[in-house]
């Protein structure tokens, strides 16, 4: 569609104004770290931020998110939709492109209405990277380094200005009711080309092979030794899917109240990580170990996503390898079995300091 | 309310409707078998081999197979439950009359029309009868549709053997041939003694024109798959139901995924041919 510019004081303006119909939700300072949080004000604007440590998939598919109500006695049973009309604002493009693929995880096959009703009432407003966010991220490497079509609006931070590309209708309207913008001019193309070129050589490439390679990659890695190293390390704390943008398997628990008489289904977050996932009530646990269990993972990251939704299950944000205590990282893993492949040797890279 | 179960599901995935527990009927010390109704305008709709989501409200839902035919559905269906966990003990407690949830049916189940016309060696062993009883049914229901049909069932105790009644039914058609062992006897037991693999010398099969069926725990598969791969049984013709933890049922939660296969969508029927080289199958 169009591309329009907008001020740094309009952008603010923008978000206190769009505050009246939405909730607002962006990059916030929390203890030195960032978060998404409520952005309460335009002084809560914080869109040149540094990688947030749980990416925005928690206002689409929530932590803890309620199913159904019900109450005890006669069965009587409600589905729940809590999806208030909500901005995500600021998001990097690797978070885009994670979104992208959680768009079509929940709405292919059995659709499933609890994340399509948020995600139907939300804006995504994303932001170009112009440098990195992280020591751990990749993205120039996994190619999630440029916005994919899941955004309503994208930014790019021209210094004074903000060039905002309007992905959509809904985008449009919405800059058209709440922002203060102008028509992009020929020296403002310019200047966008400029950024855009500009910003590749601040960023590293991490992996030592086309992406592209990486779901054959994995397809011929199942019996490579270095499961079992990485079982050995892993602490099976679940701290790499709690961050990561992609990841969506749950748990269902029923919750009740004190009299019994009413309760709540709600799902949570879960983790492949953990010992008792493939747990069955018999007590048979399907993947015993560690080192299948962080090779489910990483299967599923670069290849079981791909061949199922035509996408990575992995976009490079580098949250993952940030979380372990046990500095297991993606890059590394990627990296030392593409070199067991073609007879090299990884050089363990860690976070590119 | 009118149509099929599964056409509920239009309003939230996750969303049971209520069904009544018509009648339960103690099977074993640990299994029982629960009839239930679904509303009236309602029907289940299933093929033999997919399993439904059971809810007990305020304790939680779990995947349980479908233990009727659709042959004999008359409006209700059964499920044989073992107490196991939290949700199928709070079923054991609860009596006719009560309410549970169901979702479903879930799952790909038994290609029947395929076995049409062939001979059928079932295999269940232990609890592995429960889902393998809905298809066991529905080829005795229209048994003219089938070659011969030869069942071999193995439990590790006598007192744990199910469905005792229908196996003397069975015993006595004079059409299928049933044997029975027990990995351990009693001091009434008279019958075979030995795991089931040790009955698969008694089973005349042409290899070319047989379908094997086969369900029951972890550890059976890869001897029983061992007796059928050995008769001759082509990979394609043999047909396994996998037990997994089936929390969602829709393909989303992750619980169920062998290697990249979701249980709950392409199975929990698979034949030996389409899981062969999958590693975490078997």
């Amino acid at each position: 569609m169009s591309l329009r510019v907008i001020s740094m004081d309009a952008m603010g303006r923008f978000v206190a104004s769009s505050r009246s119909e939405y909730r607002v939700v962006g990059p916030k300072p929390l203890h030195g770290q960032y978060i998404f949080g409520d952005v309460e004000s335009p002084d809560d604007l914080h869109l040149n931020y540094t990688q947030t440590v749980i990416p925005p998939k928690k206002y689409l598919f929530p932590q803890r998110e309620e199913l159904l109500r019900f109450k005890s006695g006669d069965g009587e049973i409600e589905p729940v939709f809590d999806a208030p009309p909500t901005i995500l604002l600021g998001l990097h493009t690797c978070d885009l492109h994670a979104i992208r693929l959680l768009d079509r995880v929940f709405s292919s096959g059995h659709v499933d209405q609890h994340y399509r009703r948020r995600r139907d009432n939300t804006l995504v407003i994303s932001i170009e990277c112009l440098r990195p966010c992280s020591r751990h991220s990749f993205c120039k490497s996994m190619g999630t380094l440029s916005a994919t079509d899941a955004f309503d609006l994208h930014l790019t931070d021209l210094g004074a200005e903000y060039t905002v590309d309007v992905g959509s209708e809904a985008g449009e309207a919405l800059l058209a009711k709440h922002a203060k913008t102008r028509r992009a001019t020929d020296d403002d193309y310019q200047r966008l080309n400029t950024a855009l070129a500009q910003k590749w050589p601040h960023f590293p490439y991490r992996l030592d092979f086309d992406v592209s390679e990486l779901p054959s990659l994995m397809r011929t890695s199942y019996n490579s030794p270095l499961w079992k190293d990485l079982g050995e390390r892993c602490l099976a704390c679940g701290s790499c899917t709690n961050v990561c943008p992609t990841c969506y398997c749950f748990n269902v628990q029923d919750e009740v109240d004190f009299a019994l008489s009413a309760g709540r289904r709600v799902r949570i977050w879960d983790s492949c990580q953990l010992d008792e996932f493939a747990t069955i009530a018999g007590g048979h646990n399907f993947r015993k170990t560690r080192a299948e269990r962080q090779r489910h993972r990483f299967l599923r990251k670069g290849q079981y996503q791909t061949d199922a939704f035509g996408l990575l299950g992995c976009v490079g944000c580098g949250r993952c390898a940030q979380a372990c205590l046990a500095h297991i990282t993606p890059v590394d893993t990627f990296n030392t079995l593409h070199h067991e492949r073609s007879g090299g040797a990884a050089r363990p890279k860690g976070g590119a300091a | 309310m009118s149509g099929t179960l599964i056409e509920t599901l239009g309003e939230s995935l996750y969303l049971p409707q209520t069904a009544r527990i018509r009648d339960v009927r103690p099977i074993t010390a640990m299994e029982k078998l629960f009839t239930l109704e679904l509303p009236s305008g309602l029907t289940l709709d299933h093929n033999p081999g997919q399993f439904i989501e059971l809810s007990v409200l305020g304790v939680g839902e779990a995947p349980i197979s479908i233990s009727s035919s659709p042959s004999r559905s008359n409006g209700t269906f059964e499920l044989c439950v073992r107490r196991a966990g939290d949700v199928t003990g709070a079923l054991h407690r609860m009596a006719a009359g009560q309410v549970v949830g169901v979702r479903g049916p879930f799952g790909r189940g038994f290609p029947i029309e395929r076995f049409r016309g062939k001979d059928i060696l079932f295999a269940p062993g232990g609890l592995g009868l429960a889902p393998l009883r809905s298809l066991i049914n529905q080829v005795l229901d229209e048994r003219g549709k089938y070659g011969r049909v030869t069942i071999l069932y193995g439990a590790k105790h006598p007192s744990e053997l199910l469905f005792k009644d229908e196996l003397a039914a069975w015993k006595e058609r004079g059409d299928v041939e049933l044997h029975v062992t027990v990995d351990r006897p009693d001091e009434n037991w008279t019958g075979n003694v030995g795991v089931i693999t040790t009955l698969f010398a008694r089973a005349q099969v042409y290899a070319r024109n047989t379908v094997a069926v086969t369900c029951g725990p972890p550890v059976m598969y890869r001897f029983v798959l061992m007796e059928l791969v050995g008769k001759g049984i082509p990979d394609g013709n043999i047909y396994l139901s996998f037990e997994r933890r089936m929390k969602c049922g829709v393909g989303k939660c992750g619980h169920c995924q062998i290697n990249h296969i979701y249980t709950c969508q392409s199975g929990p029927v698979f034949s030996y041919a389409e899981i062969k080289g999958v590693q975490e199958a078997l």
